[in-house]
């Protein structure tokens, strides 16, 4: 990548995995509607890896992102994240594990009465370290990468499905986390769009050791996949690298 | 403003940004809150009208210590006290002067079929230190029979006949059979009790209230002498009338109670406070749903920023600024439109309606306090921003 991604001063996690998942289990519902929807995951992911989860509608690829997100309790096994057990970790600490993080969710839900660069100067604000001058020029640095530097002060109404996520992916990715967690990114970004920002993602990999957990579909983003990992009713049945 | 807001809370201002963007909701609002600091206002005017007019009737008055029946709550209410007593008190030591105070309302009949209703006060001529100032000048004007001064503002009457009023060109006018001659004019004010003020000797109060007698003033007013000690006198005066059915209080004292019985428990005090209490249930409720529909309406993009790592905090202040913001943005007009309504009804109703100050730094302070109360009591729904449910 040419433009640089904005960086505050995080330590580059380099050796230890990055996610480490062990006997992972997860219901959702109670009593009658109780439901198992994984069932003993284990998966290991290295720093600076691209990894896809692939599998059918209701496989459980969301569940197993969301528990390693930390935006739902552990409950069965253990889930390290940049070595945090999350299982039974407090609320404030996945707080602060969050900060680590980016999510780039299928919807782009971005702030509507928020401009372009406002969205995403709220992912560096939450790190509290700069002052508004340096995350304007951040988030226009980052908007401009993704070709969105005509659009800086636009608000969310006014742009177009792929513009707003391509906002949504600027934002995720300005405050440099350690971890990336794609749902679905590039599901409504037209094709070139959703192949730029899977080499964003992959080159941020290569230069910082910036670890990507994406659900896709699409065939030609499993082409840039360091691993593929496919999952059916709840559990991994297939573990590759292509 | 944004940048302005910026600057204040070090970060974006979310909440501001977020209200003007639906300028329906932030109008709707806005109008809320000053409905109800207009509700407020007015009702706080209108008590504080009551409030000045009950206090108007003891400022034309100048006495130290006031004695009454025990259920004289006001100046006009109760029994009354035998004259006797007077001539008791006078032989308490340190009580300087002493004057049977008379007073009741006469119904003036004017020509147009209109009734004023004149808060009669009936002072013996040799008692004029016992009125104000202003007044103690025109008792020598009393002495004669059938002679009054009457209120400039006295409502309903032509104020141009009022101000033509002087001893060369009095004003003769009929009360309960009795034709007075107004020789002059003063200033008193409407109240909820009567439409002014009017003075008259003693001799002529009872020539009007031919009922009463002479020997059963409403009050009786003392003066203390000026080298004795006051809270000794009246503990003396206390202890001369213990258990005759007599309240024996201090002139301030005897104000103060008037206007607590007054406000808190005749029905027209009741009612505006009730009114206040109205005004700001309602700007509480307003707030509340405004602030609420708003949390629900953004639970994503909140679920969004839980999930970037920002904590409850940030939420709550969100929230809380939108609440500060509109309690700022609704008071400037409720404050407005309440002045113009006092205004009006000063005008209309000659009561004594001022927009004080002091009221309305307290009524600011107070909408911002229930503002933040609905925005603390609509935070409860951030609970449901849950940043599991957005992939
Ligand atoms: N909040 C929930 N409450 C109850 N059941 C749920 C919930 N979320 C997911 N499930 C169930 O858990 C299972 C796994 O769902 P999950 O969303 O992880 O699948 P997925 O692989 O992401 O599917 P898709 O490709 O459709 O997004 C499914 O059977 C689903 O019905
Ligand atoms: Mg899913």
């Amino acid at each position: 990548m040419d433009a640089p991604v904005h960086t505050p001063a995080l330590p580059v996690v380099a050796a230890p995995p990055s996610i480490r998942v062990a006997g992972l289990n997860h219901w959702f519902g109670t009593g009658e509607a109780r439901k198992q929807a994984l069932f003993d995951v284990d998966l290991t992911v290295g720093a600076g890896s691209l990894t896809v989860l692939m599998g059918p509608s209701g496989s459980g690829k969301t569940t197993v992102l969301t528990l390693m997100g930390c935006l739902r309790d552990v409950q069965d096994g253990s889930v390290e994240l940049l070595g945090h057990e999350l299982n039974g970790a407090r609320e404030a600490d996945l707080v602060l594990y969050r900060r680590r993080l980016g999510f780039i969710f299928q919807a782009h839900n971005l702030h509507e009465s928020l401009t372009a660069r406002q969205n995403v100067m709220m992912g560096l604000q939450v790190h509290g370290h700069d002052n508004e001058a340096v995350q304007r020029k951040a988030a226009a640095h980052i908007l401009s990468a993704l070709g969105l530097d005509d659009r800086l002060d636009y608000l969310p109404g006014n742009l177009s499905g792929g513009q707003k996520q391509r906002v949504a992916v600027a934002r995720a990715l300005v405050g440099n986390p350690a971890i990336v967690f794609a749902d679905e990114p590039t599901a409504a970004l037209d094709k070139e769009s959703g192949m730029t920002v899977v080499r964003i993602l992959k080159e941020l990999g290569r230069q910082r050791g910036t670890t990507t957990m994406m659900v896709t579909h699409d065939n030609r983003i499993l082409e840039l996949a360091d691993r593929i990992v496919t999952m059916e009713d709840g559990r991994i049945v297939k573990d590759t690298a292509p | 403003m944004t940048a302005l807001l910026g600057a204040i809370m070090g970060r974006l201002p979310i909440g501001w940004l977020q209200l003007i963007h639906s300028k329906t909701r932030l109008a709707a609002a806005m109008a809320g809150v000053a409905f109800a600091n207009i509700l407020v206002l007015v009702q706080l005017g209108i008590m504080g009208s009551l409030n000045n007019s009950i206090l108007i009737s003891y400022d034309l008055l100048d006495a130290d210590i006031m004695i009454s029946a025990e259920n004289a709550n006001t100046l006009t209410e109760g029994d009354n006290v035998a004259r006797q007593r007077m001539f008791q008190a006078l032989a308490v030591p340190g009580v300087q002067s002493a004057l049977p105070f008379y007073v009741a309302t006469a119904d003036w009949e004017r020509a147009d079929g209109e009734t004023t209703a004149f808060t009669t006060f009936g002072i013996d001529p040799k008692g004029a230190a016992f009125l104000n100032e202003e007044l103690a000048p025109f008792v020598p004007l009393l002495r004669l029979r059938d002679t009054a001064v009457v209120d400039r503002g006295a409502r309903g009457v032509d104020p141009d006949t009022l101000a033509s009023i002087s001893p060369g060109n009095p004003l003769r006018f009929e009360v309960s059979g009795v034709t007075l001659s107004a020789v002059d004019t003063m200033v008193g004010g409407g109240g909820f009790a009567g439409d002014g003020y009017m003075l008259v000797s003693d001799q002529t109060f009872h020539r009007i209230f031919a009922n009463r007698s002479t020997g059963a003033p409403d009050h009786i007013l003392v003066k203390i002498a000026a080298d004795a000690d006051p809270d000794a006198v009246l503990a003396r005066l206390q202890a001369q009338f213990d258990g005759t059915g007599l309240r024996v209080r201090g002139f301030q004292d005897a104000a103060l109670e008037d206007q607590a019985y007054q406000t808190t428990e005749r029905p027209t005090g009741l009612i505006f406070g009730f009114g206040v209490v109205i005004g700001i249930l309602v700007g509480i409720v307003i707030v509340y749903q405004i602030l609420s529909t708003d949390v629900a309406d953004h639970l994503a993009e909140y679920a969004t920023f839980k999930a970037m790592g920002y904590g409850q905090s940030m939420f709550l202040g969100i929230v809380l600024e939108q609440a500060v913001i509109l309690g700022i943005l609704g008071f400037v007009p409720g404050v407005i439109v309440s002045w113009l309504l006092y205004e009006m009804l000063g005008a209309v109703t000659g009561l004594p309606v001022e927009l004080t100050v002091a009221t309305t730094a307290a009524v600011f302070a107070g909408t911002i306090i229930a503002c933040l109360v609905s925005g603390a009591i609509a935070t409860r729904r951030l609970a449901a921003a849950d940043p599991a449910d957005l992939f």
